[in-house]
């Protein structure tokens, strides 16, 4: 999905993504055919899709899913070609992720908090730069909160981001007690005015059960500061992930209540199919994708794109 | 919806056990589970494919037909496939005369290559080697600085040029720095990059040739996806790799990327990454992933684990208690104590043969294990050993103790009655009856699955109790913040 944002890039002449573009271009600029387009759909072209879906890692659930409704529709003399194939997909993920459900909620009065979580490496801290920016390019304030006071060099990281995207920052010492840095941090942006603060998480594990509760603290202290806070908590998901993205999902939303995800390193081979599980299971919308490792490698879900990546050729047999 | 691997897989081997004998017909049934199973469990579309083909032809085969236990049967040619497809076991690291020799990391941006390099760097220490770490992530904000500060935490030295963007002459320098002060193993953390990025693909043979890694490790993130194999088959191409590590084992994952990128690679699984700290790494045992991607627990790792708390002979202690059945609540307790400094007690039981699926609804927050150990402390001398001999006003007298209800107690005296005969049942498991006691207790009951659940816990059942904050604050101070 993220060819469309590339194409774009390209054709007003913006070079900002020029590093994304190199790495890219196997994936998507060579090849932007579908693998559907012109074909007629039969048994051998929906095994064909199957195999697809189950590459883009949507599981088998949901893939099975998917091809049955695909084979009803087929039947019922709704479809009859791939280019339709691609439409119907693009029209039933539009309807799982609507519109509104895609984008960031805002405070109606006061700061907005954004509490951001996810496993270990997933891309939290790169993904807190990025919204940062694009909230700064839409003329809001922003302030980063370093909560992450366990990782190694965690706190450097962020001071180094918000620096680089020219942020304030609210951090103490490793190993300090993360709830106490989101009780600054809101006391900060409510003295200050700031439009928006981000929190930034250690990454841990949905099966930790303790550091699991750390995190509901975080989310009680920053409730208890701003009434209406967190007003969207973002589970940050690597778009490498297989199946067990359902159980992160599952736990982080347990204990935390997520409003959306982040679903990061999507300029990789990968396809993140695995959100489509998760909106299955939980109603979970994707908000953001991540396509490289610098501040603006950021864009909006787009479902149409994201099926459009599915069925891209690569030139990476898959 | 997804069901987990382990539960169709029960299923089908109780399906195939009614009838008796494998007929082709059924065994395509089967193996259409098998690979459903495979797949959920994340094993690469393809991989699956392969392997089901090669088991088909096996299971099919007239030996499997004549077989009068048909379910065994399968469950053992689908075991050893998958070991014989993640084996052969190799988790040497050979060194070269003269010293120095040099390890190269690489991987997908946070597969967990920098906290690894600290992990191996502790390891060779412990073998009696003396690493350099080398920080050649220019890349990454403060990850020069995240490596120097694992550095300190094993107390190895970390080579690095601040300043320099070039890891290419950094790489060059260390290997140098580290022949001239005696350090004879050098670990090179390079950034995260994409298999498809060309540019930091060459910047990577780069260093390589600059440096000529006698061993390079590819290190992988074992929640990983289909997409294993794709950046594996990159990386191994690009680089000719000597292993895998596979990482964040901890994890409640399959972990079918075992599977896939030993496939695709053809290169050992070297090391298994199973948490933060430096010291979580393991040495790879293809029968125990085996038996994790077919839900079958884990139990030798649960029993290594222990083992490197529990010194041998408190574990003897432990084992002939058990099989005397004079394990107590003191025991209990003690072991609850050890088993918890160990890591979350899910993580642990999920390890055990079939209550990995059973447990994914049973909570067992520490919080209550608190409870437990409270009523225990509230208990005489004589209660601990003999827990039978708690009666009424017993019960009375150690609920006043601890301020619980007289039907917390009673419930983990009798859950504890319970798990002491389970976990006598457990303690003469030998290897060879693993596949027995893995389908044993598939077919378990539910009260004995709770009572497994009160081994660890005094179990769901006495969660509606109200805990004082002075409680609460006590038990807070005696809960230590691991990780
Ligand atoms: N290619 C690519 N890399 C990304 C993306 N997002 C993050 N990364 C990289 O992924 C690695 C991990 O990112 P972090 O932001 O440190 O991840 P984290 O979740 O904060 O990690 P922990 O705090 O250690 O749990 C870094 O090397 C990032 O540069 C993305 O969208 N694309
Ligand atoms: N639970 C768990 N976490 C791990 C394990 N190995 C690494 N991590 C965590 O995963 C995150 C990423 O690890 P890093 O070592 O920074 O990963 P990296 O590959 O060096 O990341 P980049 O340099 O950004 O590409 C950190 O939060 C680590 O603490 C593991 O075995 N288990
Ligand atoms: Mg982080
Ligand atoms: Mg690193």
């Amino acid at each position: 999905m993220a060819f469309d944002f590339l194409k774009k890039a390209i054709s007003t002449g913006v070079d900002k993504l020029r590093g994304g573009l190199s790495r890219t271009r196997h994936a998507f600029l060579g090849s932007l055919k579908s693998i559907l387009s012109g074909r007629k759909l039969d048994e051998e072209l929906l095994e064909d899709l199957r195999k697809r879906l189950i590459l883009a890692d949507l599981g088998v659930a949901a893939t099975n899913s998917i091809t049955s409704d695909l084979r009803q529709a087929w039947h019922a003399g709704k479809i009859d070609s791939g280019d339709q194939v691609l439409e119907f997909l693009k029209s039933e993920m539009k309807s799982y992720w609507p519109q509104e459900s895609r984008t960031l909620h805002f405070a109606t009065a006061g700061p907005t908090v954004i509490l951001v979580t996810g496993i270990n490496g997933a891309g939290k801290t790169t993904s807190i730069a990025k919204l940062g920016q694009y909230l700064k390019a839409q003329n809001k304030t922003v302030m980063v909160a370093a909560c992450d006071t366990f990782r190694a060099a965690a706190v450097e990281q962020l001071t180094i981001w918000a620096s680089r995207i020219g942020v304030d920052i609210v951090k103490h010492q490793m190993g300090s007690d993360p709830a106490a840095v989101a009780y600054d941090a809101c006391e900060a942006v409510v003295a200050r005015h700031i439009d928006v603060l981000i929190v930034d998480t250690a990454g841990r594990l949905h099966t930790q059960d303790h550091l699991m509760r750390e995190l509901e603290k975080i989310r009680r202290v920053i409730h208890k500061k701003i009434p209406d806070a967190p007003h969207e908590v973002l589970l940050v998901l690597d778009a490498t992930t297989g199946q067990n993205a359902i159980r992160q999902a599952e736990e982080f939303k347990k204990a935390v209540q997520l409003t959306g995800i982040f679903l990061a390193k999507l300029d990789g081979t990968a396809k993140g199919g695995i959100v489509v599980a998760i909106r299955h299971q939980l109603d979970l919308p994707v908000k953001f994708i991540g396509i490289g490792e610098k501040p603006e490698d950021i864009a909006p879900f787009s479902p149409d794109d994201f099926v459009e990546a599915i069925f891209a050729q690569t030139e990476n047999p898959g | 919806m997804f069901d987990s691997l382990s539960e169709k897989f029960t299923l089908m081997v109780r399906n195939l056990s009614g009838r008796g004998r494998i007929t082709p017909a059924n065994v395509r049934q089967a193996m259409e589970d098998i690979r459903s199973a495979l797949l959920e469990a994340d094993v690469h579309y393809q991989v699956v494919e392969d392997f089901t083909q090669r088991v088909m032809e096996k299971a099919t085969g007239t030996q499997v037909l004549a077989s009068l236990e048909p379910g065994q049967q399968i469950v053992k040619i689908v075991f050893d496939e998958l070991v014989a497809l993640m084996g052969p076991v190799d988790s040497s690291i050979f060194f070269v005369d003269p010293p120095p020799t040099i390890i190269m990391m690489c991987g997908l941006q946070g597969s967990g290559k920098t906290t690894t390099c600290g992990k191996l760097a502790l390891y060779l220490k412990s073998k009696g080697k003396n690493p350099l770490l080398v920080a050649a992530d220019t890349q990454r904000p403060a990850a020069i600085d995240q490596l120097v500060t694992l550095g300190q935490q094993v107390d190895v030295p970390v080579y690095k040029q601040d300043g320099q963007a070039d890891p290419i002459p950094i790489c060059r320098n260390a290997v140098a720095f580290a022949r001239q002060n005696g350090r004879d193993v050098v670990i090179l953390d390079t950034a995260g990059r994409l298999h498809i990025d060309d540019a930091l693909m060459e910047q990577l043979s780069d260093i390589a040739g600059a440096t000529k890694p006698h061993q390079i490790f590819l290190v992988v993130d074992a929640m990983v996806g289909q997409d294993a194999v794709n950046s594996a088959r990159a990386f191994n191409q690009k680089l000719e790799l000597d292993g895998i590590i596979l990482t964040k084992f901890d994890s409640d994952t399959r972990g079918g990327a075992a599977l896939s990128v030993k496939a695709i690679t053809g290169k050992p699984i070297k090391f298994l990454g199973v948490g933060e700290k430096l010291q979580m790494l393991e040495e790879f045992h293809p029968d125990r992933i085996a038996q994790r991607i077919l839900g079958m627990g884990d139990i030798l790792t649960l029993v290594e684990k222990a083992q490197s708390q529990f010194d041998q002979a408190q574990t003897e202690k432990m084992q002939e208690k058990l099989a005397n059945a004079t394990f107590t609540l003191d025991d209990f307790l003690e072991q609850m104590r050890s088993m918890r400094k160990m890591g979350p007690m899910k993580q642990l039981l999920g390890m055990l043969p079939g209550l990995g699926s059973a447990l994914k609804d049973i909570q067992l927050p520490e919080e209550e294990l608190d409870r437990a150990e409270a009523i225990i402390q509230s208990m005489s001398r004589k209660e601990r050993e003999n827990p039978d001999i708690v009666d009424s006003s017993r019960r009375r007298r150690i609920a006043r103790g601890c301020g619980l209800q007289t039907e917390d107690v009673s419930r983990l005296v009798k859950g504890f009655s319970a798990a002491r005969d389970m976990a006598r049942k457990m303690s003469g498991l030998s290897m060879g009856s693993k596949m027995k006691m893995a389908q044993a207790m598939s077919t378990m009951s539910p009260e004995s699955l709770s009572a497994m659940g009160h081994l660890g816990s005094a179990g769901p059942a006495l969660r509606p109790s109200r805990l004082s904050p002075e409680q609460k604050r006590k038990m807070r101070d005696r809960r230590r913040r691991g990780r």
